[in-house]
């Protein structure tokens, strides 16, 4: 019964996306202010009066009350909240299935197994193509929820644009789900036993790393969505800005987070001491994090100083259009990937149909509305605006490096030709243009904005200079012979660390808003995650031996005896567990324990790494295989600071969200002054 | 400056940027794009010297060879045609490495015909064959990290 409900309730959170973009367009098309599709956009009249400041906002002429433009627009945000809430429920539904281990279902015997602890059976609910592509939607469902719940700032038509742009992109992905991937199929005759979860996803990872990243993914849809809505409504100006940036800021958290957490786990699950392979679904998920990153500065443009307004729109498309793209190089299979679920040339097709469907027609869209977006206000090269700029330009430049290096293997290979694109290719490119954009970082926020002088600026950051002068002298002096990017990588690191606080300077610190402080901490992140990556790239030290229990290896600080490998158990694997005391000088010895695990449901293979993490660095070792004459394969690597990669990572998604509450904060008491002078 | 004089040259800046994007990404991956090769592509049109390059195929049966140092194999990788590469590597092999089963290496290929394998890529699972080597997509599933 349970997968007939789910199967129901999906079906039903269809005919409401449906029924939301039928009454949106119903709406639209009764609400005065509108044209028509056919209309020329010279003259839409009223349609016209940007607003110059939000106290002017334009309202839309009320419409009488029984009208059915009312009556459409009362109903399009329970509608919106419904669809949420049955497709949630079917997303339960699915999960409470793996729970229980329910073999008659076709997806649960595919990918769990009744031995299986139970956060595995919990988490492998998206552990697979249709639970994954079920999680999306209803992500995206919950998106336009907690927008129809939430949003009080747009104007009601570009809400209720909006949230029918939303219903837009869901249904396609509620087409896609019930038709090429369904996940409630049931079997007849069930199985006996289920085939497991591959082993590599039975980690706490799994719980934490999909959820999250979905959700900044998906969040980005409603960038999108806003941008749509502005569009066919008219409405691109610093308002919509100020009502978009929390949303986008609240989906970028999320995608670092997101980002953040699949870069440790990979590090430390795969066993192969690196951090970032450069995989093209990695690349999948960090394409939408640059587009919003820079969407995130320019919507700030728009905000405050009305300048960028056809760029913000365009950027917001983008940023969804990567998270798509993302989505169809993942979920299609088309790529040798670690994250390839299924190879179907028919789900790939249907997300390829999708993306060109919904790109195009946003593209369509802004170029038949981008005349109607004016110009805004104006500003001089040397100003925050003009750093902001910089900014836009070196992460699209960046993008479009990563977008190219990721799709050229498809390319090649549709006229025959096999390539990869791996670390080779995206570090040349993508290390040189990430500095001069970490180094634009230290400018900008001492900046002031429309105009500045950079004599005046230069003075600002006399402190981070000196210091980015000082730290190239002691690594040249104390650590000789570093790559040059590995060089300026620290050195900048340093620089751009002291630089991230100048906004602090000479404030009164608890008046300092919270937003502000948001941007020192990302800012500050990002130089502490630099300098992690720095540090890892130039001084990791690595051993691969083959050897004898009772011997001691030596590797950076540490000398580690290999004591003895033993025999264990797990609930579903049996592993061969190696032994190691690490001692270093005169310190305490502690123990290693990294292991070459079997599972049994799939039989597969894996290396458990055991990693202790210090103060100055991590100790990595991995257990390989034995030989004839009883030595072990050992590799081992001290890697000093690397833990700062994703402290840096996790600081930047703190700062989002202290921007994230600053804005709210503010927003929420800038209209109750509204409503107190009303 | 003027409004549309400033977005004028804004979007002529934005366009500079990225034609000098895809300029710099083509003319970078014409020296790293890594080529693919299975045995029969080696015999068919040679091999390049020193440059990274990526081959693929079976491991034939009773090849996998271990040198006296504990960390150096060797093995022969084969396809459907009776040409095979031989294949040296110093490391941890995949969990799933193992003979008559699908290989997919990166490294270089010396004078005298061997290919130094800087790394053997991971494959994660026991249905999974790298799409390269499958003539039938679609009837394996590989899975993995989400």
């Amino acid at each position: 019964m349970m997968a007939e409900t789910g199967l129901a309730a999906l079906w039903l959170a269809a005919a409401l996306s449906l029924l939301q973009l039928v009454l949106g367009i119903a709406f639209l098309r009764s609400s005065p202010g509108l044209l028509g599709e056919g209309d020329h956009p010279k003259d839409g009249g009223g349609a016209f009066q940007e607003p110059d400041s939000p106290s002017t906002e334009r309202r839309s002429v009320p419409l009488p009350e029984a009208s059915p433009g009312r009556i459409y627009a009362a109903a399009v945000r329970p509608v919106a909240i419904a669809q949420a809430l049955l497709v949630g429920l079917s997303f339960l539904l699915l999960i409470q299935l793996f729970l229980r281990t329910d073999l008659s279902v076709e997806l649960v015997a595919a990918n769990s197994h009744t031995l299986k602890p139970w956060l595995y059976k919990f988490a492998g609910a998206w552990g697979n193509h249709e639970g994954s592509m079920l999680l999306w939607v209803s992500v995206l469902a919950l998106a336009g929820a907690a927008v129809a719940l939430l949003e009080r700032r747009l104007p009601e038509r570009t809400l209720i644009a909006t949230l029918a742009a939303q219903a837009a992109i869901g249904l396609g992905f509620y087409v896609f789900l019930l038709f090429a991937s369904n996940p409630f199929r049931r079997l007849d005759p069930p199985p006996v036993e289920g085939n497991g979860l591959n082993p590599l996803l039975q980690d706490p990872g799994l719980a934490f790393h999909p959820p999250t990243l979905y959700f900044g993914y998906v969040g980005v849809s409603i960038g999108f969505s806003f941008a749509v809505g502005a569009l066919v409504t008219r409405n691109v100006g610093p308002a919509f800005a100020r009502a978009m940036r929390p949303w986008i800021l609240g989906a970028w958290i999320f995608l670092t987070l997101g980002i953040t957490a699949g870069s440790y786990w990979a590090y430390y699950e795969l066993g192969w001491g690196g951090w970032w392979f450069w995989d093209p679904v990695e690349n999948a998920s960090l394409m939408p994090w640059l587009a919003t990153t820079a969407l995130l500065h320019s919507v700030t443009v728009l905000a405050t100083r009305d300048s960028l307004r056809a760029w913000t729109v365009m950027l917001a498309v983008v940023a969804f259009s990567m998270s798509m793209v993302g989505t169809f190089l993942v979920r299609s299979g088309i790529l040798t990937s670690v994250h390839a679920f299924a190879v179907d040339p028919r789900r790939g097709a249907f997300i390829l149909v999708l993306l060109a469907f919904y790109i195009g027609g946003a593209l369509a869209l802004f170029a038949a509305r981008v005349g109607t977006v004016k110009e805004g206000t104006t500003f001089e090269p040397v100003s925050r605006e003009g750093a902001l700029v910089l900014n836009n330009l070196f992460l699209t430049v960046l993008l479009g490096l990563v977008l190219i290096g990721t799709l050229y293997p498809l390319a090649t290979e549709a006229m025959g030709v096999k390539v990869s694109v791996g670390p080779p290719y995206f570090n040349a490119v993508a290390g040189p243009i990430a500095l001069a954009l970490v180094a634009a970082m230290a400018a900008g926020p001492v900046l002031r904005w429309r105009r500045d002088r950079l004599a005046q600026a230069a003075r600002r950051l006399a402190i981070p200079l000196a210091v980015t002068a000082l730290a190239f002298l002691l690594v040249l002096v104390l650590a000789p012979g570093l790559s040059i990017l590995e060089l300026l990588a620290l050195v900048l690191a340093a620089g751009v660390a002291v630089a991230s606080l100048a906004p602090l300077w000479g404030r009164n610190l608890r008046r300092t808003p919270l937003f502000t402080w948001g941007m020192v901490v990302s800012h500050l992140g990002i130089a502490v995650s630099l300098a992690g990556m720095a540090s890892n790239a130039a001084f990791t030290r690595e051993r691969l031996v083959a050897a004898r229990p009772g011997e001691t290896v030596k590797v950076g600080p540490y000398s580690i005896r290999f004591d003895s490998v033993q025999p264990i158990v797990g609930p579903n694997w049996t592993a061969i567990e190696g032994r190691l005391t690490a001692r270093r000088g005169s310190r305490a010895a502690f123990d290693l324990r990294p292991q070459a695990r079997a599972f049994f449901a799939p039989p597969t293979e894996t290396s458990e790494a055991a990693i202790a993490t210090r103060l100055d660095g991590q100790l990595y070792t991995v257990l390989g295989k034995s030989d004839a004459e009883g030595r072990w394969q050992l590799r081992l690597w001290w890697k000093p600071f690397v833990t700062l990669i994703w402290l840096g990572g996790a600081m930047v998604a703190l700062g989002g969200f202290l921007s994230l509450v600053g804005r709210v904060r503010r927003g929420r008491r800038s209209a109750a002054r509204e409503e107190a002078w009303a | 400056m003027k409004p549309k004089n400033q977005r004028l040259a804004l979007l002529v800046l934005a366009g500079a940027a990225m034609l000098g994007a895809a300029l710099l990404a083509m003319s970078a991956l014409k020296d790293q794009a890594a080529y693919f090769y299975t045995p029969g592509d080696v015999a068919r049109q040679g091999v390049p010297q020193g440059r990274a390059v990526r081959i693929g195929g079976m491991v034939r049966e009773h090849s996998i060879r271990r040198a006296p140092d504990g960390l150096t194999i060797r093995f022969t990788v084969g396809d459907e045609t009776d040409r095979t590469i031989e294949v040296r590597y110093r490391g941890i092999v995949p969990d799933l490495f193992k003979e008559k089963s699908g290989v997919v290496a990166e490294g270089r290929f010396q004078p005298d015909g061997l290919f130094v394998a800087d790394e053997i890529l991971a494959k994660h699972d026991e249905n999974y064959r790298p799409p390269e080597l499958d003539p039938k997509k679609g009837e394996h599933k590989s899975k993995s990290l989400t």
